[in-house]
């Protein structure tokens, strides 16, 4: 079972992962889980009708859009990085955040890689699961290398010309 | 010029920093070269024939004497003692060990320089006119743009995993020096009917395996909403741009594939749909970077220089300097001082710590502390007085600078080539060597006039083939160096891809060819006529005759 880290306060924290990641072809087992958007889509509410949450595992291509209208019942959104340099995700991550307003967790899934933590938190991402065997510690100092940012992403973060305008107010 | 503040520092030494860590877990053998690979790529760093190679970013091709002198002490002392501009004017070090690069860094961070985003699939180092802020055909400063760009698309957590590389140039002049036609994103800023600023926005040109000119998807995009607007187009091809095949990763397949309409209509649609004010920079921060490109210092002086004209009468080889080195400045009794990295049987775009030493005095004394680099492989003195310009030159001549022949058939563009990079399946530097010696004698390239030759060693067209008026190709025949000749390209605001000249030919047999060609020319050609001009009006057939009847 991958080992989870979860993004709380401005840190990675190791937790305990209440679902289950389960494939096409694997039979539904009890519990909450992460399924694809295809049985998402033909299985989703008899599920969501269950006492369990229903997480949606999207491939790259598969548009973050299509769950438009179930964002409000999912439980975690998990966008997969089939390869660590496919950044697909990363819009996909934002869009979720800054436009479907989505509050969930976003998971990043796949080859995740530490020195990729910075650009995901900016994202929006709060869910990890590290290919590469990194430790929370090393994920957080990785995520805080940098002071300063150059854009505002919803990470709560001032960019340099928010920053800016607070230096000449303190003038 | 723009100064980097507090915040700007902090980015670069906060990346030094990272990077020394890095290195320090590779030396210490915690990390494969497998593993480092992605992070070296991301700081510049490439693994070449030889060597390390460093490819230190030129932010829009400005550098102050500081910087230029901080390059040449990092040349003299971390490498052989030179360092090679490249096209997309960075300087490359191609000989530099592993150990040293983190020191490197921070002595770049010091100077507010570094290697960021000069690799890998990320938006690089922008490209502008090398004229902004001295030429009189220009709109606004480009670099203001420019700059402002930079700062947005640095560690942009959105952008820093593309398809492939992304590549913007932006230039506010009619003439394009910036060749934005061959850029993924290439911006023109004009004013609208009503004296607005606003850009022509280009997406999908580019060179390589399959080249193409800029389509235009916005006419009239107001200036406040750049930022929104290339994070929209930046997205789009984030979102859908093909990852499955290195060779049609670029913007330029996904637009040509959707044909430009319909790629502008998916730009649009996602810039509708974003929150632009969250993007696009307030007016505050235009402002300061505004107020950082303002002119400041320039005299008053007449608009003809005494000194400037006797000099050009005294002295056959200053007035010649003066005709193809010297271009006209925006303010009278000032001059752009262009200085030629291409001296005859020497390697294009290449210059040594001595040299740039050099250069860094005559910016600090004569050109209020600026040198820029063109695409074109030079390095350029943009604010002269005319005045100054004879002990300018003299200085140039006294270290092997003052080579006049800007733009003529010796300004050669080249790669490093098989010499150095191992992606290359021919050299690039001997060609141009052995054309340029041909065209030694300056009475006979003046008289030839403009002409533009470019040399890639291999398909991914660094050094610009297609858009040379002979572009010259180096391609692999079982084992064998054979070069592919294209005529009639132009990078400039005429953009036009080269079209196929006729069979390989052998090593040998580039340079003689290139002397037919010149012959061809020069006997086909009208009044008035630039090579690229009696190309266009004659056609292919003469030179084709002029190069292979005898061959055969």
């Amino acid at each position: 079972m991958p080992k989870l880290f979860r993004w709380r306060a401005g840190e990675a924290v190791a937790a305990e992962d209440p679902f289950t990641a389960v494939d096409d072809d694997q039979v539904i087992p009890q519990g909450d889980v992460i399924i694809s958007l295809t049985r998402f889509q033909s299985e989703g509410d008899r599920l969501l009708g269950g006492c369990r949450q229903v997480g949606v595992r999207l491939a790259p291509d598969e548009a973050v859009e299509a769950l438009a209208y179930d964002l409000p019942r999912i439980g975690v959104v998990a966008l997969a990085f089939p390869k660590f340099r496919d950044g697909r995700a990363f819009s996909a991550a934002r869009v979720l955040r800054e436009r479907l307003a989505y509050g969930g967790e976003v998971r990043a899934v796949g080859d995740v890689l530490l020195e990729q933590a910075r650009y995901m938190v900016r994202c929006g991402f709060d869910g990890f699961e590290p290919a590469d065997g990194s430790t929370p510690a090393q994920w957080t100092a990785v995520a805080h290398r940098f002071r300063h940012v150059y854009q505002r992403t919803r990470d709560g973060l001032a960019p340099a010309f928010v920053e800016r305008e607070g230096l000449d107010h303190g003038l | 010029m723009y100064r980097y503040d507090q915040i700007d520092r902090e980015m670069l030494a906060d990346r030094a920093a990272e990077f020394r860590a890095q290195c320090a877990r590779r030396l210490a053998g915690e990390i494969t070269e497998d593993q480092f690979k992605p992070i070296r790529l991301m700081n510049g760093l490439y693994l070449q024939l030889h060597a390390y190679m460093l490819r230190i970013a030129i932010p829009y091709g400005t550098l102050t004497s500081a910087k230029l002198r901080a390059l040449a002490h990092i040349a003299r002392t971390y490498d052989k003692g030179y360092g090679h501009f490249t096209t997309r004017t960075n300087l490359q070090l191609h000989w530099i060990k592993l150990r040293d690069a983190p020191d490197i860094l921070d002595e770049l961070a010091r100077v507010d320089l570094h290697a960021i985003q000069t690799s890998g699939n990320c938006i690089r180092n922008l490209t502008t006119d090398p004229h902004a802020g001295a030429t009189a055909d220009e709109v606004d400063d480009p670099r203001i743009w420019a700059e402002a760009i930079r700062q947005w698309s640095t560690f942009h957590p959105e952008f820093s995993f593309l398809p492939r590389k992304f590549k913007i140039a932006v230039t506010a002049a009619a003439k394009d020096r910036a060749a934005i036609r061959v850029y993924d994103i290439g911006l023109r800023l004009h004013r609208d009917a009503a004296g607005e600023l606003v850009f022509t926005v280009m997406v999908g040109g580019g060179l390589g395996r399959t080249p193409y000119l800029g389509a235009t998807i916005r006419q009239a995009l107001p200036v406040r909403h750049l930022l929104s607007y290339l994070q929209a187009i930046l997205r789009v091809f984030n979102r859908h741009g093909r990852r499955d095949n290195i060779w049609k990763a670029r913007i330029k397949v996904l637009v040509a594939s959707l044909g430009a309409e319909a790629f502008a209509r998916q730009v649009d649609a996602e810039w509708e749909a974003s929150d632009k004010t969250a993007v696009d920079l307030p007016d505050t921060e235009l402002a300061r970077i505004r107020a950082a490109f303002a002119p400041a210092g320039f005299a008053t002086l007449p608009p003809v220089s005494p000194a400037f004209e006797a000099a050009r009468r005294a002295d056959p080889a200053f007035a010649r300097f003066a005709r193809n080195n010297v271009t006209p400045h925006k303010i009278p009794g000032y001059g752009l001082v262009n200085v030629s990295l291409k001296v005859p049987g020497e390697t294009p775009g290449d210059c040594s710590a001595e040299q740039m030493d050099v250069l860094a005095d005559l910016a600090s004394r004569y050109s209020m502390d600026e040198v820029r680099v063109t695409y074109e492989q030079n390095l350029l003195l943009p604010h002269v007085k005319l005045d100054d310009i004879p002990a300018v030159y003299a200085t140039l001549a006294a270290v092997g600078l003052a080579t006049a022949n800007i733009a003529l058939v010796s300004d050669i563009i080249a790669c490093p080539g098989l010499d150095y990079c191992a992606l290359a399946n021919a050299r690039a530097i001997p060609i141009a060597q052995d054309i340029a010696r041909r065209f030694s004698d300056p009475d006979v390239a003046e008289k030839v006039g403009e002409l533009k030759i470019k040399i890639s060693g291999c398909i991914n067209a660094c050094g610009h083939h297609h858009v040379g008026n002979i572009g010259i190709l180096g391609v692999d025949k079982k084992g064998e160096e054979f070069y592919q000749l294209t005529l009639g390209g132009s990078g400039d605001d005429d953009a036009t891809l080269g079209q196929s000249l006729g069979p390989a030919l052998p090593a040998d047999k580039v340079a003689p060819a290139v002397d037919q060609l010149v012959a061809v020319y020069l006997r086909e050609r009208r009044e008035g006529e630039r090579f690229l001009d009696t190309f266009r009006r004659a056609g292919l057939a003469p030179f084709k005759e002029g190069v292979y009847a005898e061959a055969v």
